[in-house]
């Protein structure tokens, strides 16, 4: 019996005690009991965790075990003896590790995402997903500086993650930003307490040709309190609980949702060196184009430039006719974001206000650029609205 | 429900009753259920019944008639009111948890049986059915878990009813707890005893000599010698086998746990013990898992159930130091 139900418990590290416990807390304290063989204990905290929570499954799975284990040995967690879809008992196996190794495996206080750079100021809150965890963490933006608040269990892609077309069932890879609110009323039940779709395919999906679109972070079904790791056909699914807990932290148009393979922690002082170094870069850009001298600007964009169907060519000769027949420009860059692109090497988004003038034309917008380095150098590889 | 039937045995018969005619009546409502006239049965008890209508034996099987009929509220109230009456009694217990079952409510027969053994912790009729109950049980919650629908879960149930009420004979429990707390009394001068008893093994170190090997040998002799003195109702000659440290089925003091056995033990008018297909698996040099199939045959109970003993080289002899049943 121990042996079975301590094949999902990966180590020994006692958990945090939290205010309000969540079937997920509840459940390590079901599995802490049995790891100290107090099964009577554990069956007794089970029954209570269902009584709450009649709709999580996986709570049903342990019980399961726990009585069994009173009439006979176990053979193996989710000691399930009838033919069933290997999907779905495995599916249930995989939720409990995911669970339980989120919560053993915490990041130290001082880590911090390597991908988030910079977040600007009205940027209350960053979402990062681990697909590895199959968790989704929350981090608030405490003086420009990613603080982890929270995280939850999610739902990937039945096919996992690194999506490229319409139907694989994959979750995509990448940096993207909430573009919605979709309140309970305007869904089905399908979709819970909510939805907030995110801007998939980006500009960079585009240019990488990747198709499918519809990718939201949305809750479950009433009669389920959460699906298996990796059950959504490409989505972040949350249990109700836990995206209205995550709705609270979202600002449409701004909260960025970073989905990566796992995510890569990383001490304070080199993510400050990063952000400093793209800093200088996007500083240096900024004043080379004040310049009008347009060979200096042009210096700053990758050969492999490409956006809105022009490539690095195309792009130089249209910036030289502009930007010569200026007698002056200023360029302002406020509410400046950063964040490393997850699986590419050297990857920067870079997102702010442009507060553009010139002897001839005034305009402000927001602006996206992907920057990366190449040699030693920063280059802009995409530039466009965002 | 054919295997309700399945460990079957003779009604107790109450030997101590004060009415000849009630036992008469309850001993031919007892062959007449044998027989499987339910009808006759039930009129024949209902007449013990209205002469004495607390007597519990009469109560009792009442309520396997109905249980039988299919009556199943019924036999469920009698059973309820007798657990009400006589908690000390695991059998209504045992009968209303087969009942629950057969009704697919295995959380209310389980609680049934989990009181049956905290009446009585070696009560095996109880703990195999709790088996399987917590089998169930799993099962249902497997199903929950995995999104089944196990509406049909009723109907494979192969609970054991009990058939006879074991506990003193007496027709109220009044009666019987004097004579079950005047037990201890008789016992106390008797600790001396186990010492003669342990006689019965000595004939083991005949083997000495041999390797580990026949250390297995000795201890199905142990086995054996433990199943012949409860046979015997040697109720001192049985308690010898349990080492000092054994652990008691219900964590309960070794003396209160001694004074249930031998209760268990003498009540019976003849008991027999079969040992069947035992498995010895040493643990060790004087360590050692025996399981075996437990045939346990009195006039009162009928029990075939997988038995397991944890036993330990004390000396020359070997003792149980756990034992489990199912």
């Amino acid at each position: 019996m121990r042996a079975a139900l301590l094949a999902v418990v990966l180590g020994l590290a006692s958990l945090a005690a939290f205010a309000a416990p969540t079937p997920e807390d509840r459940l390590s304290r079901v599995f802490e009991s049995i790891e100290a063989n107090r099964l009577d204990e554990a069956m007794t905290r089970v029954d209570a965790l269902i009584r709450e929570y009649p709709n999580f499954r996986l709570a049903y799975l342990v019980r399961g075990d726990l009585l069994l284990a009173r009439a006979r040995p176990l053979q193996t967690f989710g000691n399930v003896e009838k033919t069933v879809p290997f999907e779905k008992i495995e599916g249930l196996r995989d939720e409990a590790h995911a669970r339980l190794r989120a919560l053993r495996e915490r990041p130290a206080e001082d880590r911090l995402p390597r991908s988030v750079l910079q977040l600007h100021g009205e940027q209350k809150h960053v979402l990062m997903v681990d697909s590895r965890r199959s968790r989704l963490y929350v981090f608030a933006n405490a003086n420009g500086r990613p603080k982890l608040i929270a995280d939850y269990y999610v739902t990937l892609g039945k096919n996992g993650i690194d999506k490229a077309r319409q139907g694989d069932q994959k979750t995509p890879v990448g940096v993207y930003h909430v573009t919605a609110n979709l309140p309970r009323k305007k869904l089905t039940d399908f979709y819970g307490s909510g939805a907030f779709p995110i801007n998939y395919p980006n500009e960079w999906d585009r240019q990488q040709g990747r198709g499918g679109h519809g990718i939201w972070l949305h809750g479950v079904p009433r009669e389920v309190y959460n699906r298996a790791p990796r059950a959504s056909d490409g989505c972040i699914v949350l249990s109700n609980p836990d995206l209205e807990a995550v709705g609270q932290h979202v600002q449409v148009g701004l909260t960025p949702v970073i989905i990566a393979d796992e995510i890569e922690w990383s001490d304070a002082a080199d993510v400050e060196k990063e952000r400093a170094a793209l800093a200088a870069a996007l500083e240096q850009w900024r004043t080379d184009w004040q310049s009008r001298d347009t060979e200096r600007y042009l210096a700053h964009y990758s050969s492999r430039f490409a956006a809105s169907g022009q490539n690095l060519a195309a792009w130089s000769a249209h910036k030289r006719k502009v930007n010569g027949a200026k007698q002056w420009i200023k360029v302002g860059l406020s509410r400046v974001a950063m964040f490393r692109y997850p699986r590419e090497r050297d990857f920067v988004v870079v997102t702010f206000d442009q507060d553009y003038k010139s002897s001839g034309l005034s305009n402000v917008m927001r602006k996206r650029q992907y920057w990366v380095k190449e040699g030693a150098a920063w280059k802009i590889i995409y530039e466009g609205s965002g | 429900m054919l295997s309700l039937a399945a460990r079957m045995a003779g009604i107790v018969c109450a030997l101590a009753l004060a009415m000849p005619a009630l036992a008469d009546d309850v001993q031919d409502a007892a062959k007449l259920l044998k027989a499987g006239q339910h009808k006759q049965a039930l009129e024949r008890v209902n007449k013990a019944l209205a002469a004495k209508p607390r007597d519990p034996q009469a109560r009792f099987l009442k309520g396997l008639i109905l249980t039988e009929q299919g009556n199943s509220k019924e036999a469920i109230e009698i059973f309820t009111k007798l657990t009400q009456d006589y908690p000390e009694l695991p059998e209504p217990y045992n009968n209303l948890a087969v009942i629950y079952a057969s009704q697919g409510q295995y959380d209310k027969a389980r609680a049934s049986l989990e009181q049956s053994i905290r009446t009585h912790p070696s009560y095996a009729t109880a703990y195999e059915n709790l088996g399987d109950v917590y089998a169930k049980l799993a099962s249902q919650a497997y199903d929950k878990a995995l999104q089944i629908d196990s509406s049909n879960a009723a109907a494979k149930n192969k609970l054991s009813l009990t058939r006879e009420l074991v506990g003193r004979p007496g027709s109220t429990v009044v009666a019987a707890a004097p004579k079950e707390a005047a037990k201890p009394e008789a016992a106390k001068p008797e600790p001396a005893k186990p010492e003669p008893a342990v006689e019965k093994p000595k004939p083991a170190p005949e083997k000495p000599a041999a390797p580990a090997a026949d250390a297995s040998a000795e201890i199905l002799k142990a086995v054996n010698g433990w199943a012949q003195a409860w046979s015997k109702k040697d109720a001192d000659g049985y308690l010898s086998y349990y080492a000092k440290e054994f652990k008691t089925p219900g964590g309960e003091a070794r003396d209160a746990w001694e004074k249930t056995r031998r209760a268990r033990i003498t009540a019976p008018k003849s008991i027999s013990v079969g040992v069947e297909a035992a498995k010895v698996t040493m643990n060790g040099s004087d360590r050692a898992t025996v399981t075996f199939r437990q045939n346990y045959r009195s006039d009162v109970l009928k029990s075939n159930n997988r038995k397991t003993l944890v036993m330990v080289r004390a000396g020359e002899r070997w003792q149980i130091v756990e034992e489990k049943s199912g």
